[in-house]
């Protein structure tokens, strides 16, 4: 009787766990109400916020869009190449998830950079080079300053010009996004212990029916 | 009698010996944990807890030689940045390292953290030495 008892506690325990792998991860940002015509009748429904179109251009100059990333998860984040303070921790710690998830083609990171005068199109690429990323897995975006503190905002980040030191303010998080372009998770990008957990996350997130039907 | 005497004063060499060895050690100690703290906040996030740089865009710190052989100019290329091609472990860097605000003690302390970390063993760089390398700056 007291074996069975104890075979029943582990099994209870052993699905424990096992439903806690198929979590399904949050949808974050501000959901918002919106009426629609819903069967001839208005109803209001709540919609998750997504990230809205956008317009810029990677290290190989060519233009990517909202378009670009359909049927694509991918991870967010702000740098400039000349940063002297948290980029490089942030691009040590990104390299883990590009070699993780670099032979898929669903799947894609994107680097706003929030100085676009120094940071052109030819030197994004040098800097690519040198962090040895090549293909189409890591898109270093430029573009113009205003649309990129706005799309920042998309992304719950806060973005400066300069502070006093003429310093860019920046946060250092990388942002999770769906194939429905809402964001499933923000992770701080200088603590490799939250970086592993975008890993697994990813994994997660991957492995959600939902997103693999979705294009 | 003759025995004692010699005995003794082996004792007295080798009491002196300890302690100015403790007294190097203890300065090194002092210099080194000191240059933890100041690596954490100045160096670390472009060169790594462990001194290993990044890529091809930030030189690793572990190239003994290297720092072995330029020696006298690290406490100017911690002071005012360093420009222009480097070779580290055989590999080109040729990137900007900017200057920093570090006083010469500060300096002397986190060089003797760098040279001593990450595989180098370079002992002591003590403030005396930084401050005579600091004067010949080019």
């Amino acid at each position: 009787m007291r074996k069975l008892l104890i075979g029943v506690i582990i099994l209870t325990l052993f699905n424990a766990c096992k439903s806690t792998n198929n979590a399904k991860l949050p949808i974050l940002g501000n959901a918002h109400e919106v009426t629609k015509m819903v069967n001839g009748k208005s109803a209001t429904v709540t919609e998750s916020a997504t990230i809205p179109d956008f317009k810029f251009v990677n290290q190989y100059a060519d233009t990517i869009t909202r378009k670009s990333l359909d049927g694509k998860i991918y991870v967010a984040d702000f740098f400039f190449t000349t940063c002297p303070t948290i980029c490089p921790v942030m691009h040590r710690n990104m390299i883990k998830v590009y070699d993780e998830f670099k032979g898929d083609d669903n799947f894609r990171i994107i680097s706003h950079t929030i100085d676009p005068k120094y940071d052109t199109v030819p030197v994004l690429k040098r800097y690519a080079d040198k962090l040895g990323i090549t293909g189409n897995s890591w898109w270093l975006l430029h573009g113009e300053k205003g649309d990129t503190y706005k799309i920042a905002t998309s992304y719950l980040q806060s973005v400066q010009e300069k502070n006093p030191n003429g310093e860019y303010i920046h946060d250092g998080y990388f942002i999770l996004v769906d194939k429905q372009k809402r964001i499933r998770g923000t992770y701080m990008g200088t603590d490799p212990k939250e970086v592993d957990k975008l890993i697994e996350d990813i994994k997660t997130l991957k492995a959600d029916p939902e997103e693999a039907v979705a294009k | 009698m003759k025995f004692k005497i010699i005995g003794f004063i082996t004792l007295v060499l080798i009491v002196f010996a300890i302690s100015c060895q403790n007294d190097g050690q203890v300065e090194f100690n002092r210099y080194y944990s000191g240059g933890s703290q100041i690596y954490q906040s100045h160096c670390q996030n472009c060169h790594g807890a462990k001194g290993e740089g990044l890529q091809a865009l930030i030189p690793p710190l572990t190239d003994s030689i290297y720092l072995n052989s330029n020696k006298t100019a690290l406490a100017c290329y911690v002071k005012n940045g360093l420009k222009g091609k480097i070779t580290i472990h055989n590999k080109v860097f040729d990137e900007e390292m900017p200057s920093s605000d570090l006083s010469p003690i500060e300096i002397a302390k986190v060089l003797t953290y760098v040279t001593n970390s990450f595989g180098n063993k370079m002992g002591t760089i003590n403030l005396e030495q930084v401050t005579a390398d600091l004067g010949k700056c080019k």
